[in-house]
């Protein structure tokens, strides 16, 4: 189900027919001559100290031509971080590594094969030494993970109106009241959201390419965020930001992993930069996990203190998140995130309290929904929970203490951020009345009429988006550590080239999302000019306008606007031009099928060609007019947007063996207006894939002596296509009043809306046999044990 | 052996796998390389006729076969239904998964052009998607089914109002 949009529709991709073709570029496919190629040498151990690297009969091989270690680059510096808090990491392991896999020396060869060779010949003399990987026990800080710091907590993130005297002191006042009538019920679990590898069916590749002669780095990179990037090799080597240019060609995929900026990035350039020859390093699926960021990792417990009739009097989060080894990007940032939905939809009291914990694992940062699914997940368990516990149907308590829509726009969560637009209620009932909801149920009711555990869980969610507003700088998330001055600003240039084609260029990373063909479709719009003759660009530092890059669900209300803005100026011009030239006011001039016309008299038109040709032959321009056609925007809303929705699931579990099943799926999202529903609806999709992939399949899992047992697809099953159903989509439409288009995002809504929906389900099919909770993932083990758990 | 229609050749190193001959020999970079360990199907190409996934492949092993790669699918400059089914049917995002979904839903389709979605979804079992919960890809193999029957294919989700 969907619908057309005002601002687009759904129209073909422009990305495709190269990558129907297999035309497509990605970084592993670009081949630069006299290239050289990178194999690390990766510890075997999670905590280790380094006695001595032995790289001499390494360095005798065929092909071999420099083996670096810590020695070379420590100069360098460490890896730079946004948020800094905690040990950041060495580029290479310096005297100590601190997580299996840490790369210890680097390898570069004529191919690839030789470079691998030469990296097992490489000797290291580790001395072993105990690795922390339970969380718990590190937050114990019995023992360090650094020793240079004084605590593994890092940093503990602490908010709501409990966090203030006035809060606590009316909060335990209620509750107080409630247990006088003897009308309290207190809910409360502990909880596991898992910890996850992102990964993106691309492996991350990147090849740096110093060319002396001019002085000037160019590096190609699977990255979501190239500026970023550029900004910090610039830093990192002491040269001018122009000095370095960083081309995004086709991203295979990022969903927050490519988000981040990495020490490979900066070694394969230093080695450019020393062996004069192009340097190319591509991960392999293997190595990746050791390499490329991971993702959640909380334990927490949640407890709602509530009425019997379902009004909720206190909502408190208490747990620890799991930061791996070092702090990169966003690392400690990533629970930060969660805080701003931690009350959800709900005008209830909130406490919210996570520790970030450091532990000899590999770093984790921004997976797919970055602290908002693990926030949801938590508040909406408990919540279903509770409703369990009096008895009362969860959209009845759901509807009881929403936030009402009379405070919307504007309304401020009791966790303390100011939301945009929103009308919870509305989307909800839409679910619950809807007809595919009343099949879920009746599905569900003949499935247990035939004695089989059929579930249906519901769940719903506000998210935090869109990012702006700039002043974010001032909560400690900065990109200035890499040398950019935007803060979560967007940017678009609007150019008419002599033929009246038009180029777009932004400043965004895209690994999927279809900009090429959503902002030509907003430009086209705007000047009437036809969507086949607007292309757009991005991806590629030397030309593009700053841009901080493509995550947090950010493009479109940010740098989408951008260059709707940047339209609007041209147009505002073109207008003047067509006015002058037909002898008419400015304010009659209209756009349409390639030509500007004045209202009312259709006759009287001028082809965007000839406006164009007046623009760059300024004398035939309006006295005091400057040439040329094209404008620059740079857009930074006043918020950040919050779309929300509601989602609900059927679930079969089979309880002789524990076989968990998705059978059908249902959502009712509001990203605000859409431009592209196909678009839309296909990053719905993917989300809910990587969702309800975490609430059954997904589960990166650690020894004891820290060592990643799952880090091949055999080990980490990603849902197949047999694993998932169609998913059945419909929307309801809260415009945004934070940019011009009225969009929200949606890239992480789906992953954000639906683990738990997937758990709740769960819990619903099998909470006759006495199952309250079942962590995830829902795998047939687990659920089997749950099972026998309960029966005991 | 002879790939996309040309008879080619090389000398190569015997561990040399078949993914790599088409990728870094034959420049047909659309091949990609997603595990290198016969998981992700990001490498599947048509083997005489069958899919297989080129990364369990010695190079060695296909000398005097028939490969077809994604750039050899389209014919006169004419798509390959599929690969205009997943153009109409948005079935990619990133299009890293694509060249290998698109091979493995072509051997799908040759031997049922009307396969039902159960059948479609076991069929593109080996090959993963990360980007697009596989919901449109299945209607993109829908799409290209009804195009090799010679039938209209059912209409897009999105032109079907709510
Ligand atoms: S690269 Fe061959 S199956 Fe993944
Ligand atoms: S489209 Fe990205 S992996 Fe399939």
């Amino acid at each position: 189900m969907s619908t057309t949009s005002v601002l687009g529709g759904s129209v073909r991709r422009r990305e495709d027919p190269a990558l129907i073709r297999g035309k497509g570029r990605f970084v592993d496919d670009i081949k630069l001559a006299g290239t050289t190629h990178v194999a690390f040498v990766r510890s075997p151990f999670a905590h280790a100290k380094i006695n001595s690297i032995d790289a001499s009969a390494a360095m005798e091989m065929e092909g071999v031509i420099a083996i670096y270690t810590a020695d070379d680059v420590r100069h360098l510096g460490l890896l730079l971080a946004q948020v800094a808090i905690g040990r950041l990491r060495p580029l290479l392991a310096d005297g100590v590594v601190k997580h299996a896999g840490e790369a210890v020396a680097m390898v570069v060869a004529e191919n690839r094969y030789l470079a691998q060779d030469a990296a097992d010949a490489v000797e290291v003399d580790y001395e072993p030494m105990k690795a922390i990987v339970d969380i718990k026990e590190a937050a114990s800080d019995k023992a360090m993970v650094h020793e240079e710091l004084e605590s593994n907590t890092l940093i503990t993130w602490e908010a709501g109106p409990w966090g203030n005297e006035e809060g606590i002191a009316a909060t335990k006042e209620k509750i107080a009241e409630a247990k006088k009538r003897d009308d309290i019920v207190t809910v409360s679990m502990e909880m596991k959201n898992q910890r996850l590898i992102p990964t993106a069916i691309e492996p991350r590749a990147v090849i740096a390419d110093w060319n002396d002669g001019y002085g000037r780095m160019t590096v190609y990179s699977s990255t979501q965020i190239p500026h970023a990037l550029a900004g910090a090799i610039a830093k990192t080597f002491g040269l001018a930001a122009n000095a370095v240019d960083v081309i995004a060609p086709e991203v295979g995929g990022g969903f927050g992993a490519k988000l981040n900026v990495y020490a490979d990035e900066m070694l394969v350039s230093f080695a450019s930069m020393q062996l004069g020859r192009p340097v190319k390093y591509t991960e392999s699926r293997r190595e990746s996990p050791y390499n490329t960021i991971q993702g959640r990792g909380w334990v927490a417990t949640a407890t709602i203190t509530g009425t019997k009739d379902g009004e909720v009097l206190a909502f408190e989060l208490d747990g620890l998140a799991d930061m791996g080894a070092y702090t990169q990007n966003f690392t400690v940032a990533i629970p930060f995130l969660g805080t701003f939905v931690g009350s959800g939809q709900y005008k209830f009291p909130t406490h919210w309290k996570i520790g970030c914990v450091t532990t000899h694992t590999m770093t984790t940062d921004a997976y797919r929904g970055a602290g908002r699914p693990e926030a949801i997940y938590y508040l909406e368990r408990i919540l279903d929970a509770y409703a369990r516990e009096i008895e009362m149907d969860l959209a009845e308590v759901k509807l009881k203490n929403f936030i009402p829509e009379s405070d919307f726009p504007g309304a401020v969560a009791p966790i303390g951020f100011q939301f945009d637009t929103g009308a919870y209620q509305t989307n909800l009932k839409a679910l619950t009345d809807s007809a595919e909801y009343s099949e879920l149920k009746s599905l569900r009711d003949k499935a247990r009429a035939e004695g089989r555990h059929v579930g249906l869980g519901l769940s719903s969610y506000v998210e935090v988006c869109g990012f702006g507003p700039s002043a974010l700088s001032g909560l400690g998330f900065s990109w200035t550590t890499y040398g950019l001055p935007s803060a979560f600003s967007g940017s678009g240039l609007v150019r008419i080239n002599g033929d009246a084609s038009v180029t777009v260029i932004i400043g965004t990373g895209p690994s999927g999302q279809g900009h090429e063909t959503t902002w030509a479709q907003l430009v086209a719009g705007q000047l009437g000019i036809d969507y086949e003759k607007v292309r757009v660009t991005h991806g590629n530092t030397a030309e593009s306008p700053m841009g901080i890059g493509t995550f947090g669900s950010r493009s479109a209300a940010v740098d989408g606007a951008a260059s709707y803005e940047a339209a609007l100026k041209v147009k505002a011009k073109a207008a003047q031009i067509a006015a002058h030239i037909l002898e008419a006011s400015a304010d009659d001039i209209e756009f349409s099928d390639g030509s500007a016309h004045v209202a009312g008299s259709p006759d009287k038109s001028v082809s965007w060609e000839d406006i164009v040709t007046s623009a760059y032959h300024p004398h035939m321009l309006p006295e005091g007019m400057e040439g040329g056609l094209e404008a620059h925007s740079v857009f930074s809303p006043a918020n950040a947007t919050w779309p929300f929705g509601a989602h609900a699931a059927l679930v079969e579990v089979d309880p002789e063996t524990g076989f968990t099943q998705l059978l059908r799926y249902v959502t009712m999202d509001d990203c605000g207006n859409v431009i592209s529903p196909m678009i839309v609806d296909g990053q719905i999709h993917g989300g809910l894939a990587q969702g309800i992939s975490q609430a059954m399949f997904e589960d990166a899992i650690y020894d004891e002596e820290g060592n990643l047992l799952t880090s091949s697809l055999v080990d980490y099953p990603l849902p197949t296509a047999q694993d998932l159903p169609s998913f059945n989509l419909s929307r309801t439409v809260t415009p945004s009043d934070v940019n011009p288009l009225g969009v929200k995002g949606i890239g992480e809504a789906g992953t954000i809306g639906s683990a738990q929906t997937v758990v709740n389900a769960a819990v619903d099919a099998l909470y006759d046999l006495g199952v309250r909770h079942i962590d995830m993932p829902l795998r047939s083990r687990r659920v089997w044990q749950a099972i026998q758990d309960a029966r005991s | 052996m002879t790939v996309n229609d040309r008879s080619v050749s090389g000398d190569i190193d015997p561990r040399t796998l078949l993914v790599h001959f088409i990728r870094e020999n034959l420049n047909l970079t659309g091949t990609h390389i997603g595990c290198e360990t016969s998981y992700c199907g990001a490498c599947t190409v048509m083997f005489d006729g069958r899919t297989v996934k080129s990364c369990t492949v010695l190079a060695v092993a296909a000398d005097g076969a028939t490969i077809t790669t994604i750039e050899g699918l389209a014919k006169n400059g004419q798509l390959h239904a599929v690969q205009e089914g997943f153009w109409e049917r948005h079935g990619l995002q990133c299009g890293f998964c694509t060249p290998g979904m698109i091979m493995a839903a072509v051997g799908l389709l040759e031997e049922n052009n009307n396969p039902s979605e159960d059948e479609i979804r076991h069929g593109i079992e080996g090959n993963l998607c990360r980007c697009t919960g596989y919901h449109n890809i299945v209607k993109a193999i829908e799409y290209a089914g009804a195009k090799l029957r010679g039938e209209e294919p059912p209409p897009a989700e999105w032109e079907v109002s709510a």
